[in-house]
């Protein structure tokens, strides 16, 4: 891939130029001038029916990879005295709703086909935060990390962004189809739920660039380049939890942080600066110290003075997996909810990272960064929260059941 | 109301095979109602290739929320063979009094349900479709509050004297609140349901 790289991304901005000439509404025109070498319209796939399966092994929405481009996440509170029942039932509710909604169908009772028939990959994700282990008596079976992730020294972290018992995660290609799912989906669990935050995250649309390529964050950077691959072993033995209860099994850890990230000072800061500080090129997502996007940072490397090329404290170098435990799949969403009143941004990132374990991936590595990473001058985790992914369900079935046990 | 009198005229001998072709028929992918049948027959034969499919399958079966009193279930029924059959009655897990309704315009314009004295006719190839504002199963009397999620067992008896067996799942909907018209004076459907 890295060697093809830069050939292939000329041509797609070729073809980018194109499909914005022909967005702009010559397609006419083009479609005529078939005999020209130089401009071909793109074809576009219909990509609104794409869909994604809700039952298997595994949830939906964590190797669904690309991540779709939008998101929204979504954390419920049980009504105070819930217990096992009514799980149950809440989950047989949002289980149903979810695969009717991902292969683009209305929800039970609903006759909305135009909102659901193009879902455009839509995706519903579960995961179970401590107070639903609680609420069904099942206390002891809820990892302790995800009940509660260590305090880090620069943690700045707002309840209002903290916590929840159960979260959604929604995500689709399409903001309609997106919109239409969450609302329909706590429409039903609003019975036996109350919301206790929402957040909504995008990365760059579907299109403009091949979708292979690494999706940008708002710090321009190409970010998620060292994620293991969909499908691949590396992934897997990251990710899915392989060891444990059989409710846990095939199943996952989310960890989802908002991290505000100030754009002011970012934007003022000098592109060597910026670089430097990741160790990678804002272009092309490249190690400073030459390469391609998919070569890793080497530390060792100096400079002809002698000099070292990558700072210590650069973020891919305190972030890289040290051991194989370490490993997680970054998942994340930019969020933009500013301008505030006096015009400030205020805008960041959902870092959603999924890993087997958090006890040995999440908290090790965020340690590091905590202590020492030089994107902290712009980066302060401001919410926090930690959920179980129970593994996927059956035709049939639903999220959860095996550890109801009904 | 002379319909639920009727008496049930399949024994149960044949739930087995209802139940399987019950549950393929609701869980079924294909987003078109008349891909059901086709989806449900081949896990029928090969669940019990002795004994002949229901002549009844149900899509997308479900059953609205309420605290007492009454209730409907709403689905979509087709049928495999190739002559018509009659959805002659239906009983419940929820209480023993259920009846089929369909929907009219009364003379004052507002919208009534009244039991349909010859059942639901499944026209082969024609799905019928039981939704709020049309016909529905009634279910009177609930013996419990059925709760968002719950699961309400449906056992239809048709007319080629077979049963078809399926599993309602429970949602809110403030949809379908028509009165009732049985012939002593009307009630409200919705009973003492919450929104
Ligand atoms: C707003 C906050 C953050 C931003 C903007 C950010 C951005 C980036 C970028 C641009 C890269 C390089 C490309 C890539 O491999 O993805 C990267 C790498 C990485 N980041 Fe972050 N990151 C943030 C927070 C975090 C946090 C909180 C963690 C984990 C605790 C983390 C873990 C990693 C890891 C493991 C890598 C890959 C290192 C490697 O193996 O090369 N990042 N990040
Ligand atoms: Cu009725």
């Amino acid at each position: 891939m890295s060697a093809l790289g830069p050939s292939l991304r000329r041509r797609a901005l070729l073809l980018g130029g194109a499909a914005a000439v022909v967005g702009g509404g010559t397609a006419a025109a083009l479609a005529v001038r078939d005999g020209d070498p130089e401009v071909r319209p793109v074809a576009v796939a219909p990509v609104g029916a794409e869909t994604v399966p809700f039952h298997g092994v595994h949830q939906p929405g964590i190797d669904t990879l690309p991540a779709q481009a939008h998101a929204v996440f979504l954390g419920l509170d049980l009504n105070p005295g819930s217990g096992p029942a009514e799980v149950g039932r809440l989950m047989r509710l949002l289980s149903d709703d979810a695969a009717r909604l991902m292969s683009g169908r209305a929800p039970l009772a609903a006759e909305d086909q135009e909102l659901a028939v193009l879902p455009s990959r839509l995706t519903v994700t579960f995961g179970f935060g401590a107070g639903l282990f609680d609420a069904i008596g099942r206390a002891g079976d809820c990892p302790a990390v995800v009940r509660e992730l260590p305090a880090f020294p620069a943690d700045r972290l707002d309840p209002r962004w903290s916590g929840g018992d159960l979260l959604l995660q929604v995500c689709s290609d399409d903001p309609v189809p997106l919109a239409y799912a969450v609302r329909r989906l706590v429409r039903d669990a609003r019975s036996m739920t109350s919301v206790r935050w929402v957040q909504r995250g995008f990365n760059p649309a579907r299109g403009p660039e091949p979708a292979a390529v690494t999706p940008r964050n708002l710090f321009g950077q190409r970010d998620g380049t060292a994620n293991p691959a969909s499908g691949s072993p590396e992934l897997a033995e990251s990710v899915w939890v392989r060891d444990g209860p059989s409710w846990f099994v095939g199943g996952s850890v989310l960890v989802l942080r908002r991290i505000r990230m100030d754009l002011d000072t970012w934007d003022d800061f000098g592109r060597v600066g910026k670089e430097m500080a990741l160790a990678r090129r804002l272009d092309t997502g490249a190690p400073v110290t030459g390469g391609g996007e998919f070569d890793e940072v080497d530390p060792r490397v100096v400079d002809e003075r002698g000099m070292p090329m990558v700072a210590a404290s650069a973020h891919v170098v305190r972030a890289k997996a040290r051991t194989p435990a370490e490993r997680m799949l970054r998942r994340g969403y930019s969020y933009d909810d500013g301008p505030t009143p006096d015009g400030a941004p205020d805008a960041g990132q959902l870092f959603a990272a999924y890993q087997a374990d958090a006890a040995t991936a999440f908290v090790p590595v965020q340690g590091r960064l905590a202590e020492s990473d030089v994107m902290n001058l712009w980066v302060t985790h401001v919410g926090s929260a930690a959920f179980v992914i129970p593994p996927g369900c059956a035709d049939g079935e639903f999220v959860g059941r095996a550890l109801l046990g009904t | 109301m002379l319909v639920s009198a009727r008496p049930l005229r399949g024994p149960l001998l044949v739930i087995t095979t209802a139940c399987v072709i019950g549950i393929a028929g609701c869980a079924g992918g294909d987003p078109s109602p008349a891909a059901a049948p086709s989806a449900a027959a081949p896990s029928a034969a090969a669940a019990s290739p002795a004994v002949s499919a229901p002549a009844v399958t149900v899509a997308d079966p479900w059953v609205k929320t309420a605290e007492s009193g009454m209730t409907a279930a709403f689905g979509t029924f087709s049928t495999t063979g190739s002559t018509p059959v009659t959805v002659l009655s239906a009983q419940t897990s929820a209480s023993s009094r259920t009846e089929l309704h369909e929907v009219v315009v009364g003379d004052d314009g507002a919208m009534t349900m009244r039991p349909k004295g010859d059942g639901f006719v499944i026209e082969p190839g024609a799905p019928h479709v039981l939704a709020p504002g049309g016909d529905h199963i009634m279910i009177m009397d609930l013996a419990s509050p059925i709760r968002p999620g719950d699961q309400i067992d449906v056992t239809l008896s048709l007319s080629d004297g077979s049963t078809t067996r399926f599993s309602a799942l429970a949602k809110e909907t403030s949809g379908g609140e028509e009165n009732y018209d049985d012939g002593a004076g009307s009630m409200h459907m919705s009973g003492g349901q919450g929104g």
